[in-house]
């Protein structure tokens, strides 16, 4: 048998491996350029698509894996991980009684009503809260100002002149490894279209947390915003999230045309693993937002208490003359937990503006690292960025570490950048527990007050989670 | 009955004796000052009764309400009703002074079986607090203690002492970095807490603070022991000989 015949046998395997079951439908793990093409298949898209990510697969495979942020982890073996899985159905439980106690416990702190509980634990919802019947609401809402808001598998049939048009716009199939990886075998994620001068009517964040839990391991999200529109999206949620996949690798593309704004919110609590650090999350996402067009804005906000380790940059790239981008952080690193997590702004319109606000903790065995670049080019004049990178130490076995990356071409530009390390100290702690407060409300209240600026820039309702997952997050920390 | 009582009270820190056998009781209602030099061990007694780490005690008990004090946690004798206004108070960067006292006081009902205070129902108490002892409004609303003058943060220490209602209040060198008229506020407000029920115990390094808040008994610290106690009228003595004689003497 000849080399060529083996490895087509080999090939071959992937299509016959491949089984359903009543339950769910998963491939081997493996990945080849037949992975990709029955990812297409099984999402019936058309050929334009399957040529992109094909086009991005064959890239992939000539790139290698990043090892310049400060994050240690053993190797990934990609060909032994599974690159499809339909969504499945999660266990449907019959009542909270059979939830782990521990999982509603957290619920319970985090102020999660108790219907919205059961839908997280995967408890069979009563008829009071129909979740289709909210959701088919909101669809009617959303149509009737114009919005589209759709998985991005549907958008592919639906809108395919404007997936094909900003798919891979502002983060190129070409851009990283993880990105690379991405592009050839998103599973699904959310589209979203403003039309021109449309107020998105609604946070794009309740309908997201009730219908799209199951978006798969590498999740792809594309939000255009027309001229003169607006909208706020919220991604994830406060409640602990597990999955039973190690690697996730995302990608969100975000286009805000001439005077449109888009508010983009993360709360990520996915599992950090245990104390030992084993069993966690790996997130290496890529976020990139492009200010197309003049006096445009984009705002990322980012509460970031989960996974082991993340590799995270949310970014924006300043091409209409007097757009703003800006960059609210809150990264926590706990146990062993490991974050090198920042943004990039890159200024090439005149007048843009960047703020940059990030507040990183580190308690227990965590490594917290902000790496930031401010770029302003040759035509940017008058540009103007502001950073301030803040780190909160709890204990004494974890780090901090700032790096800021600074590259300014023109001369007209101001750049600032203002950074400050503290502890909290046995004076704040002793102070706060002579008045009353138990050692883990003082930890949370001080840890609040350290990212107040950034809680505020959250919708009102998740600020108000995000504040309790902090405190969560960290118990346990002092003592 | 005494409302707190040291006996035999030794206290070292990092092996170095500080403090060596207080004796102390103080009835409710009653004020007592502890005058004394720096190094004497004035804020080490404060820190001690509050239940600050670091300290060890070698001997000795310290009751309020004739319940062992020494076993408790920092918060479990805050809710017990020890207040300590600290020398200096520690600023929050972000917390706003009112979301703190309202956590504070909240959790202090907790643990005395009283119903916590909704947002409205503690404005109301809060507000109350404020006119006890004139308290600047825009306070309140500032983090806590951050970018206050000093006598803000002394005015900001009496007003969560108010709150909170304390069984007995330790006023830890509140004098200090205080000019006269902010003195003079800052007593005004300590002589409006006072009550019957309510033991204070004021130290200081000055004469001065006791003109205004005047003790029932005044104690002299030397060396981490009681070297004298008197009436209103030791405080006077201090001031016109000094402690070099009591130390020449002891």
């Amino acid at each position: 048998m000849s080399t060529q015949q083996i490895d087509e046998l080999l090939e071959k395997k992937y299509e016959a491996g491949f089984f359903t079951d009543i339950e769910q439908d998963i491939a081997p793990p493996g990945l080849t350029e037949d992975t990709v093409r029955l990812i297409s298949t099984k999402k019936n898209e058309p050929d334009w698509m399957l040529e992109w990510r094909l086009k991005a697969f064959r890239l992939w495979q000539r790139m290698k894996e990043p090892t310049w942020a400060k994050v240690s982890y053993p190797p990934i073996d990609y060909q032994a991980i599974s690159y499809y899985a339909a969504p499945k159905q999660k266990p449907k439980l019959e009542s909270l009684d059979e939830v782990d106690p521990k999982l509603l416990e957290t619920y319970a702190k985090l102020g999660i009503p108790l219907e919205e509980q059961k839908l997280l634990a995967g408890v069979a919802v009563d008829a009071v809260f129909d979740s289709v019947s909210v959701a088919t609401t909101f669809k009617a809402t959303l149509k009737e100002a114009g919005v589209v808001f759709c998985p991005i598998s549907e958008a592919v049939h639906s809108h395919p002149e404007l997936v094909q048009r900003y798919l891979g716009s502002v983060v190129p199939v070409t851009d990283n490894f993880f990105a690379s990886l991405n592009a050839a075998v998103f599973s699904d994620g959310s589209f979203v279209y403003i039309p021109k001068g449309v107020r998105c009517p609604m946070e794009l964040s309740t309908y997201f947390r009730i219908n799209a839990m199951n978006t798969g391991q590498f999740e792809r999200t594309l939000i255009i915003a027309e001229e003169g529109s607006y909208v706020s999206y919220l991604e994830g949620c406060t409640a602990p999230q597990r999955d039973e996949n190690q690697l996730h690798a995302a990608v969100v593309e975000l286009v805000a045309h001439q005077d449109a704004e888009i508010k983009y919110s993360t709360v990520q609590n996915w599992y950090p693993g245990d104390e030992d650090g084993k069993g966690g999350i790996y997130n290496f996402v890529t976020k990139r937002g492009l200010c197309e067009g003049a006096r445009s804005k984009i705002s990322w906000t980012q509460v970031e208490t989960g996974s082991a380790i993340t590799w995270k940059y949310p970014s924006c790239v300043l091409k209409g003359d007097d757009s703003v981008g800006e960059f609210y952080s809150v990264a926590l690193s706990n146990m062993r937990q490991q974050a090198d997590t920042g943004t990039k702004m890159i200024h090439l319109g005149k007048r843009t503006r960047s703020t940059i606000i990030s507040k990183g903790i580190s308690a227990g065995h965590g490594q917290q690292t902000y790496r930031g670049g401010v770029t302003v080019g040759r035509g940017a004049d008058g540009a103007r960025n502001y950073t301030q990178c803040d780190s909160l130490l709890i204990g004494s076995r974890c780090g901090a570490h700032t790096i800021p990356y600074i590259d300014v071409k023109n001369r007209t530009a101001q750049v600032e950048h203002e950074a400050t390390t503290s502890r909290i100290g046995e004076d704040q702690l002793f102070y706060c527990r002579q008045r009353g407060l138990s050692e883990e409300d003082a930890v949370s209240l001080i840890v609040n007050g350290f990212c107040k600026e950034v809680l505020g820039e959250l919708p009102m309702e998740f600020a108000v989670e995000a504040q309790k997952l902090l405190g969560i997050s960290l118990e346990g920390a002092v003592g | 009955m005494s409302m707190l009582k040291i006996e035999g009270l030794h206290v070292e820190v990092e092996g170095k004796a500080i403090l060596k056998g207080i004796d102390l009781a103080i009835a409710p209602g009653e004020v007592h000052a502890i005058m004394g030099p720096n190094g004497s061990g004035k804020s080490t007694l404060s820190h001690v009764l509050a239940g600050r780490e670091g300290y060890d005690v070698t001997a000795g008990t310290v009751t309020l309400d004739g319940e062992d004090l020494l076993e408790l946690d920092p918060e479990d004798r805050a809710a017990k009703g020890v207040f300590l206004a600290f020398q200096y108070p520690v600023e929050i960067p972000g917390v706003s002074n009112v979301y703190f006292l309202k956590a504070a006081v909240n959790a202090v009902r907790r643990a005395r079986g009283q119903d916590e205070l909704d947002a409205v129902a503690f404005m109301k108490y809060a507000r109350q607090k404020a006119e006890t002892v004139k308290l600047p409004k825009d306070l309140m609303k500032r983090s806590v203690n951050s970018g206050f003058s000093g006598g803000e943060k002394k005015r900001n220490e009496i007003f969560q002492m108010a709150a909170l209602e304390p069984r007995l209040a330790i006023l830890d060198e509140t004098d200090s970095g205080l000019d006269i008229d902010a003195l003079r506020t800052v007593s005004e407000g300590v002589n409006a807490l006072r009550s019957p029920e309510r033991s204070m115990l004021v130290i200081t390094h000055y004469q001065r603070l006791l003109d205004y808040i005047v003790p029932d008994r005044i104690h002299v610290l030397l060396d981490g022991r009681i070297v004298k106690s008197g009436d209103k009228s030791l405080a006077k003595e201090l001031e016109a000989e000094g402690y070099a004689e009591l130390r020449a003497g002891a």
